[in-house]
């Protein structure tokens, strides 16, 4: 089941749901990239629909409405705490098919992840439902299709494919789909746009041999990378973050603890008391991410943690290419499996 | 063949009298150091057909083709109209070349059409301002550069332009990863210190350069809307004194700065001496003669700056006054004379 819509059928659907429901979406910030002129699309909050930005791959992630980039979690005086309010009403979030399979890896990771579920992501969580925005073409750096995540077949209360300025949507979510009824949507059988093919391919090795801690290819990381983590604050699956404790300076007894987001590849990272830091270099760091985004996670859950999105490669400013480095680890890899033999 | 040529016009017409008699090189202005491919293969035409095969590039970003015969002077011109309507350059005369010499080709650094510190864009304004003081005879020097970085060395010019940024923090946005605060430190004035995990901006230090805004990971930091300028006057080269020119506006918007520049025009017209050699005198020894005070009455008539723009009442510049002396100021020895 689902809807065709005029523009204006699917902003009034959007009012109608924003009666109930804050939308969190891609929206194109104008002149907010780093350069003069150039703009940045990320998500925020939208009070219509047209802010949307649906026609190209979101720079930053879904993810910052459950794990914002810095939030106070709780305040503390002496011998209490009261945990931050938060805005309570519920919100849907406009994200990709790669995006609907990063929800999985970040839920994994705070609920699923040790014996307590992350309590501060849980209140944010409960709060979300998601709506698929459908991929009519791929985007220069997307490896969706290799990574398995170019399809999404539930867990969207609606999805919007948007060409010409139609709009056509399945709703499997009948309390949504009420809402294009009322705004005078045409009864359609859709199903939501969805790439089968990407210009960039990657081949995820099965088996990655101990030796690739060693091997040379990660030097090139060391001179190349600037260790500026934007690689990992785009990432829709990364979820590190650092505590931050403050005490208000008039008084001393008094504070905030807050969680803001962190980075393996930015300095601090695995520094311990004592001064010690476990990867110095670029390269082990460059290392530590791409097996833990295509091995060792997968050790442990049976599926890569990288969704392919490609949003490392469009973001680096020095130009390195996370999917070229995959398919550097698999030829790394074939080699010595070839030596075996 | 006797030549009796007006040398005065032939400058003016933006020739360069030449130390080989009976020739002369052609000015091609480019405002804003912009050149689109036809105008420059017009400038090789010229220089093949006319000069002698080769073409100096000059240090404000124009073409200078040298070695043309003095007789040749109109075909040159003709040839120049390409160029001159390619580069909406004004002209009083079709087919009559340039129109003057005096103002100086407006040159700028690429600005934010490449340079991604680049915090306007150079060209365009260059550009604008050169279409409104052409021609003119007044002997006036004026440059755009993108940052602080000058680039374009606009501290060498009566009229040096400074692309300012005004950097804007969301702080739910930062995560304190600090590398605003270490690339402002190194790469500029360490205006940032991070404070109970959050940034704070030294307003007064800031020198609005956009480091923070492209170092920041997260987007925490981004440009203001509006473009600023600092403005920096006065500055020279030559024999007497040269100097830097120094700060007179910070955080001026687009029109108080061309609003500015145009206004001296009136001030020279009143006070150049019309005596001085080859009526060419810096602005600086104009200014000299009349006091900073007579020239800033001019040069702020009808003046109304934006509210952020800060101005300095007085300004001191330095350099060295070879009039005064030419010592050195510690060598007590020639060369020659240095022991073994
Ligand atoms: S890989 Fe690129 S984006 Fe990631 S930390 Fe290194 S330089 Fe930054
Ligand atoms: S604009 Fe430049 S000087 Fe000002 S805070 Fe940013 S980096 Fe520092
Ligand atoms: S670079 Fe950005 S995220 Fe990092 S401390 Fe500065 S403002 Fe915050």
């Amino acid at each position: 089941m689902g809807y065709l819509l005029s523009k204006d059928q699917f902003g009034e659907a959007m009012r109608q749901l924003g009666n109930t429901y804050r939308i969190f979406a891609p929206v194109r910030k104008k002149g907010e990239g780093r350069f003069k002129g150039v703009d940045v699309v990320r998500y925020d909050f939208v009070s219509d629909a047209s802010e949307i930005e649906l026609t190209v791959e979101s720079d930053y992630a879904f993810k910052e409405f459950m794990l914002p980039l810095s939030e106070t979690l709780f305040f503390f005086t002496e011998n209490q705490v009261k945990e931050a309010d938060i805005d309570e009403r519920p919100v849907i979030v406009f994200l990709r098919s790669c995006d609907m399979h990063a929800v999985k890896r970040l839920d994994h990771m705070y609920l699923e992840n040790g014996s307590e579920e992350d309590w501060f992501y849980r209140r944010r969580r409960d709060l979300v439902k998601f709506v698929l925005i459908g991929c009519s073409k791929s985007f220069d750096d997307c490896f969706c299709v290799d990574m398995g995540t170019n399809r999404t077949e539930d867990g969207y209360v609606f999805s919007v494919d948007e060409s010409e300025g139609m709009f056509r949507c399945d709703t499997p979510d009948p309390a949504f789909a009420e809402a294009f009824a009322k705004a005078g949507g045409t009864e359609a059988d859709v199903e939501p746009w969805c790439v089968t093919e990407n210009q960039k391919a990657v081949t995820v090795p099965e088996d990655i041999p101990l030796s690739i801690y060693s091997d040379e290819l990660w030097d090139e990381y060391t001179k190349r990378c600037v260790n500026c983590g934007r690689c990992t604050i785009v990432c829709p699956t990364c979820t590190c973050y650092t505590m931050q404790d403050v005490f208000y300076t008039d008084n001393g007894k008094v504070g905030e603890r807050r969680r803001v987001g962190g980075s393996c590849m930015i300095d601090g990272y695995t520094d311990v008391a004592g001064g010690g830091q476990y990867r110095k270099t670029n390269g082990e760091r460059m290392r530590f991410k791409v097996l833990h985004k295509i091995h060792d996670f997968r050790a442990r859950t049976g599926y890569d943690m990288c969704v392919g999105c490609g949003r490392c490669d469009m973001v680096c400013p020095e130009y390195i290419s996370f999917s070229n480095i995959i398919n550097k680890v698999a030829d790394a890899a074939g080699k010595e499996a070839g030596d075996d033999k | 063949m006797t030549l009796d040529i007006n040398v005065k016009k032939l400058k003016k017409n933006a020739f360069r009298q030449s130390k080989v008699r009976g020739e002369t090189a052609s000015r091609v202005r480019c405002p804003g150091g912009e050149i689109d491919v036809d105008s420059l293969q017009r400038v090789v035409d010229i220089a093949r057909k006319y000069g002698k095969g080769m073409v100096n590039i000059t240090n404000r970003q124009g073409f200078e083709i040298p070695g043309i015969d003095l007789a040749d002077l109109e075909e040159v011109n003709k040839a120049l109209q390409l160029i001159i309507e390619n580069r909406n350059v004004n002209q009083e005369e079709y087919n009559g070349g340039y129109p003057a010499s005096g103002t100086r080709n407006v040159v700028a650094c690429p600005g934010k059409q490449l340079c991604p510190f680049g915090c306007y864009d150079t060209k365009k304004f260059a550009q604008e301002i050169d279409k409104a003081i052409f021609p003119n005879d007044h002997h006036v020097k004026i440059a755009f550069t993108g940052c602080s970085n000058d680039c374009a060395h606009v501290r060498l010019n009566d009229f040096g332009i400074l692309g300012q940024t005004e950097p804007q923090y969301d702080k739910d946005r930062c995560i304190g990863c600090e590398q605003c605060v270490k690339y402002c430190k190194k790469r500029s004035v360490g205006a940032l210190e991070i404070v109970n995990g959050k940034i704070e901006r030294d307003t007064n230090k800031c020198v609005g350069c956009g480091v923070c805004v492209i170092y920041c990971p997260t987007r925490a930091w981004t440009r203001s809307e509006e473009d600023y300028f600092r403005m920096v006057l006065l500055g020279r080269t030559g024999k007497k004194n040269p100097r830097l020119a120094e700060d007179f506006m910070k955080w001026a918007d687009h029109d108080t700065i061309k609003k500015v520049i145009c206004n001296v025009y009136a001030y020279l017209d009143e006070y150049m001496d019309r005596a001085a050699v080859e009526s060419k005198e810096h602005i600086g020894y104009i200014v000299d003669r009349t006091g900073f005070e007579e020239f800033l009455k001019y040069i702020m008539k009808d003046v109304t700056p934006n509210p952020e723009c800060e101005i300095q009442g007085r300004i001191y510049w330095g350099g060295k006054r070879y009039d005064q002396s030419n010592e050195l100021r510690q060598s007590m020895f020639r060369f020659s004379e240095r022991e073994e």
